[in-house]
């Protein structure tokens, strides 16, 4: 077949857009075998049976037509008693509530409601891979903001306030972290809501992974800082919580004028999530907590026992609270990340991410995810450990 | 702690009292007393293998029965426990609520043997009213394992 090559074929924006880190990864990946992965951003817990058995019972009763564009009425009214319970924020069902097609979609939608040209977009890095090629496509300006180790990759007031211009309109805080596993501690949310207040500054809190924390208490949002939920668009969804990340099920929650927006846009652009996922995830949350507290406990083994494994090693890592990633430093091998991934793989076949591959600042660590099995882990640190042992000896 | 160290040794129980300091991020010397403890109590009964008979080729039948019994005048139901569960070949025996009174689980090599347990030994007890037998013909899920599923990770190797 011939090559397309008309001069205009493509948006110059969206061709010029980088490739992410992790793709090209995970060609080198897919093309071995016996590889042990760490490199999933996934659950390994397969979805609540009772989740998957309401999704096989609606199918069975033929609800398979659209539903509205917002999302299942009783699907949002869950959700918002779920916030109202975790958060004590409330929000209504109707008019500040919509059900995406993952938090994914909430992200760009966000930065399509809110961002004129130019507008610039503050994004804490190392972060999820999608904030900055989707606020391009919103003809915003991404600046990212280094976060560092010393400040176990906080947010801090002041790397805020360096990084704000008269453009600046919108901050990102993707707390807990993927891929640091950090969480921000209510006196740090106090102190950027305190900046983002100052400076008349929108708020985009990925809270994917808000179930997820292991400090013992629980989980605390941005919008629960006085002044801040009218100025905040909260997203959340059930792919991490409740293991459900095929299902593609996210939700957003903000002020009416911001949602009615972004539903708009939804609207015209996916008309409404998947509809079979919604009654699931209504079910998700009406029975299956229990689940996810039980997962989460299950986490927080693998969490210590891949720290505890780290120290025996000696790899430099902070504990981090958050999600199911550890982000321990190579800086002392004198390799960029993905030399240390790339060494790992063709000689251990373990894989694990370059953290560069979620910007800049996380160049010198590699993400590990604890999202396996204790027996897949001890297989992954064993390897590991000789990796490091023989990079040690010099040979 | 202990529900903690129990969930895990109920899954597990070749797991050392180390490997569940580190999960739970305790001291191994604080685990390894407390397990103790918990067998000296008889919380901790024993350090079972959950194995798959039919697997391993055995030709062992397991049945479940149902025993109706007047109850005892100031011993109740638990001395007509104890008088079938003294049997080496019954595994076990729960007191139930609803239509009958025991749940008698009994592991025979043959048919044979458990028609005969029930007719010569549980049948002939002065207190036993009436059997019913229920013979299993294929173990799914026991202790919460599924026997026939072997998880094979299907997800992709590197995702963000």
């Amino acid at each position: 077949m011939k090559e397309l090559s008309g001069r205009n074929l493509l948006s110059k924006k969206a061709d010029s857009l980088k490739p992410s880190g992790i793709r090209k990864f995970f060609d080198i990946v897919a093309e071995m075998d016996d590889v042990v992965s760490l490199g999933v951003g996934e659950p390994d817990f397969d979805t609540p049976w009772a989740v998957r058995d309401e999704g096989i019972y609606t199918l069975e009763r033929g609800k398979t037509f659209y539903t509205s564009n917002a999302g299942l009425r009783e699907l949002r009214e869950e959700i918002c008693r779920f916030l109202k319970k975790r958060l004590g924020v409330g929000y209504d069902p109707v008019q500040e509530c919509l059900v995406t097609v993952g938090g994914s979609e909430a992200i760009d939608l966000a930065f399509r409601a809110l961002l004129n040209p130019g507008d610039e977009v503050l994004i804490p890095e190392p972060c999820y891979v999608s904030y900055t090629p989707c606020a391009i496509l919103a003809d915003g300006v991404p600046v990212p903001i280094p976060l560092q180790e010393k400040n176990e990759f906080r947010l801090t007031a002041s790397e805020l306030e360096e990084h704000i211009t008269d453009r600046t309109k919108l901050l990102v805080l993707p707390f807990p972290n993927n891929p640091t596993g950090a969480v921000m501690r209510r006196e740090d949310l106090e102190a950027v809501a305190k900046v983002c207040l100052e400076h008349d500054l929108y708020v985009l809190s990925d809270e994917i992974y808000s179930e997820l924390t292991y400090t013992g208490e629980d989980h605390v949002s941005i919008v629960q800082i006085p002044g801040m939920r009218e100025r905040t668009i909260l997203i959340n969804g059930f792919s991490k919580a409740f293991a459900m990340t095929g299902w593609r099920l996210g939700y957003c929650c903000g002020s009416s004028r911001i949602l009615s927006v972004m539903t708009k846009i939804h609207q015209f652009a996916i008309m409404c999530a998947p509809t079979n996922s919604q009654y699931a995830a209504a079910a998700a949350l009406r029975d299956c907590y229990p689940e996810v507290l039980k997962m989460r406990e299950a986490y927080d083994q693998r969490r210590r026992f891949l720290l505890h494994s780290f120290r025996k090693m000696g790899l430099p890592c902070f504990e981090p609270f958050g999600a199911f990633y550890v982000f321990p430093c190579i800086k002392e091998f004198g390799m960029t990340s993905e030399e240390f991934a790339t060494g790992l793989l063709k000689e251990q076949r373990v894989a694990v991410v370059p953290g560069d591959a979620f910007g800049q600042s996380g160049e010198g660590y590699i993400r590990i995810s604890y999202a396996y099995s204790l027996d897949a882990l001890k297989e992954a640190v064993g390897r590991l450990e000789k990796y490091v042992a023989k990079l040690r000896g010099g040979s | 702690m202990r529900e903690k160290i129990l969930s895990l040794l109920e899954r597990n129980s070749r797991m050392t009292a180390e490997e569940i300091a580190v999960l739970l991020g305790s001291g191994s010397d604080v685990i390894a007393a407390e397990i103790r403890k918990m067998e000296q109590e008889n919380i901790i009964c024993g350090y079972n293998t959950l194995i798959d008979w039919d697997k391993a080729g055995s030709d062992a039948v397991t049945a479940l029965i149902e025993v109706r019994v007047t109850p005892q005048r100031g011993q109740g139901f638990d001395h007509i426990a104890e008088r079938i569960y003294n049997y080496p070949e019954v595994q076990s025996v729960y007191l139930i609520s609803g239509a009958y009174d025991l749940l008698v689980i009994l592991e025979g090599k043959t048919l044979k043997e458990v028609s005969n347990f029930v007719s010569s030994k549980l049948s002939t007890l002065d207190t036993v009213l009436s059997t019913a037998t229920h013979f299993i013909l294929k173990k799914y899920k026991d202790d919460g394992i599924i026997f026939e599923r072997k998880k094979k990770d299907t997800r992709m190797t590197i995702t963000p």
